[in-house]
């Protein structure tokens, strides 16, 4: 019993398979450099290409405002994971409200519409001013003060409304096949969205999901017009001690930095789960 | 084929980012004027020929603009601004206002306006970005407060440490605020003072640090029950107000030179006299 080898001909298919997979990477890798040092050498030759890179590209200056943002950048990432946790409950629980059927949730499917259909429409910016400053304007007892909480609940209001409409598009994408044989199987309408019709709703609509998370993670700055200090509001303090615009660009770099791991993860989250994209398939 | 179009794109690509690259007028200005003929109006290199162009932010404050309108000469910014311009040769008819956002103000890049006025302090720091005139004001910083809060009485700077204190984003008021009172709590940052004042009144904040002037005219007219608590200490350097100008501008030492004469016939003080309280807030120690 000789062990295997693979023909003389296979061989050679095998060595040019390689050798032109190698030709392609070269190939592309040369035109990356030629493409990014032309691009470098065009807007290097700018003639205000060196004050643009004191006013935005200032190593120096970015490291020095690098704990001041990051500190801020700690108040966006707080806000963020605590309203996501909420945004998830609310929006899932209209999405369940708009999508049941039968005469008597009439006015759940209603409500649910209507809340969508407000509060998408409102300027995030209005809703913050609404509750920051307008709520404590009515000097309740008992009623928390501080901006931090009723800017997060500004956010809350807001993207449950945006999330609700992502996840009813993924319940409604689920085929009426899934549910009927749900049902001939003897689950109870209950049981037909907890085992069958959520789970796949939930891994279709990751994608856009994501897209929501990563705004939520930009907008959650908007609440400095309240008086916190997020990272942006921490770069433009930064910025007026001289009129140097590289925090800003640090800040950038921190948000950019945050979202690339979270988006990674998620796709390996969803393929873990089965998700395909589109396709549906290896093929 | 294909890799004679692709090299031809790129090609494209850096010969449009040549093409739109803008000439480079390397002005090295910011030299002092020889002479007074130096400044006289025709020889000024201003944007429009025949008028100043003056920036100032919207919605434009009291006491420093008077009805939100620059042009009214009213409010001591609009009369130093139009007592400059008439020293340099321009009647009230050829001063032309714009609306240039304070941010703005300072970004790179050349400026849509001859010369900017909205209460910018004057620092080093600010100076690599932007040119100055001399100073048309010398600010002094002041805590403002309402009538029954925990911070109405205080006497010192030391006794302000435990508040929740505000200020407007991007002023020296802000950076006094931190690096003066060094608060226990993290301060809170508004947009604009009137933001502030509405925290204020929401009893979100204990107080707001704002220049001198400002205080008066909010608890005078913003506040019901606003109140003084007093200013800070001065650091040794004053601080001042002065007009901003794209850095390099051939108008500085002319714009300089105007504010300096303005100064010592003594209309300064007499605007400050008629537009700007002076008076009436303690010392804090």
């Amino acid at each position: 019993m000789s062990t295997w080898q693979p023909s003389e001909l296979q061989r050679e298919r095998i060595a040019y398979r390689r050798g032109r997979a190698r030709r392609s990477t070269l190939i592309a890798v040369a035109s990356s450099v030629v493409l990014l040092a032309l691009v470098a050498i065009g807007i290097g030759s700018t003639p205000g290409w060196p004050r643009v890179r004191e006013t935005f590209f200032d190593v120096h200056r970015g490291w020095e405002a690098l704990p001041v943002v990051a500190q801020g950048l700690w108040l966006n990432i707080r806000v963020m994971l605590s309203c996501a946790v909420l945004i998830v409950i609310f929006g899932m629980t209209l999405a369940i409200m708009r999508t049941l059927r039968g005469p008597i949730f009439f006015p759940l499917r209603v409500f649910a519409a209507a809340y969508t259909d407000i509060f998408r429409g409102l300027p995030l910016l209005l809703v913050i001013f609404l509750l920051g400053f307008g709520v404590p304007a009515l000097q309740l007892r008992g009623l928390p003060n501080q901006a931090v909480i009723w800017g997060g609940a500004a956010l809350v209001l807001t993207y449950s409304s945006y999330v609700a409409e992502v996840f009813r598009a993924g319940i409604e994408s689920v085929h009426p096949s899934q549910r009927a044989a749900a049902r001939s199987l003897g689950l109870t309408y209950r049981q037909t969205l907890r085992f069958v019709v959520l789970p796949q709703a939930v891994r279709r609509v990751l994608p856009p999901l994501l897209n929501d998370f990563v705004s939520l993670q930009k907008d959650s700055g908007l609440i400095a017009v309240l008086g916190v200090i997020d990272a942006i509001r921490a770069a433009q303090l930064e910025t007026a001690e001289d009129f140097n615009f590289t925090p800003y660009v640090v800040a950038g770099l921190l948000f950019v930095a945050l979202t690339i791991p979270l988006t990674r993860l998620t796709d390996y989250v969803a393929r873990r789960q089965g998700w395909y994209g589109g396709g549906g398939g290896l093929v | 084929m294909r890799t004679r179009a692709v090299v031809g794109l790129a090609v494209l690509a850096v010969v449009g980012l040549g093409a739109c690259a803008p000439e480079d007028n390397s002005s090295s200005g910011s030299s002092t004027p020889s002479g007074a003929d130096a400044c006289a109006k025709d020889k000024l290199a201003v944007k429009t020929a025949g008028a100043l162009t003056v920036g100032t932010d919207k919605p434009a404050y009291e006491p420093w603009f008077s009805n939100n309108d620059p042009s009214n000469g009213k409010g001591y910014e609009s009369a130093v601004t139009y007592a400059v311009a008439k020293k340099l040769g321009f009647e009230q008819a050829e001063v032309k206002w714009k609306t240039v956002q304070f941010n703005t103000a300072f970004a790179p890049g050349p400026k849509t306006f001859d010369l900017d006025v909205n209460q910018v302090s004057i620092s080093e720091d600010r100076r690599k970005a932007v040119d100055f005139s001399s100073g048309y004001y010398d600010v002094r910083q002041t805590v403002i407060t309402t009538a029954g809060s925990k911070i109405a009485n205080a006497k010192s700077v030391a006794e302000l440490v435990d508040a929740k204190l505000g200020a407007q984003v991007g002023t020296t008021s802000y950076t006094a605020l931190r690096d003066q009172v060094k608060p226990k709590q993290t301060p809170a940052v508004f947009d604009t003072n009137d933001l502030a004042v509405q925290a204020l009144k929401n009893k979100q904040i204990d107080g707001i640090v704002v220049d001198l002037p400002t205080a008066f005219y909010m608890t005078a007219a913003q506040l019901d029950n606003g109140k003084i608590v007093g200013q800070l200490p001065s650091t040794g350097t004053t601080e001042q107000f002065g007009f901003v100008l794209e850095k390099g501008s051939k108008l500085t030492g002319c714009v300089t030179q105007a504010v300096d004469a303005l100064k010592s016939d003594g209309t300064l003080a007499n605007l400050q006299k008629q537009y700007l309280t002076q008076s009436g807030a303690p010392e804090l120690s």
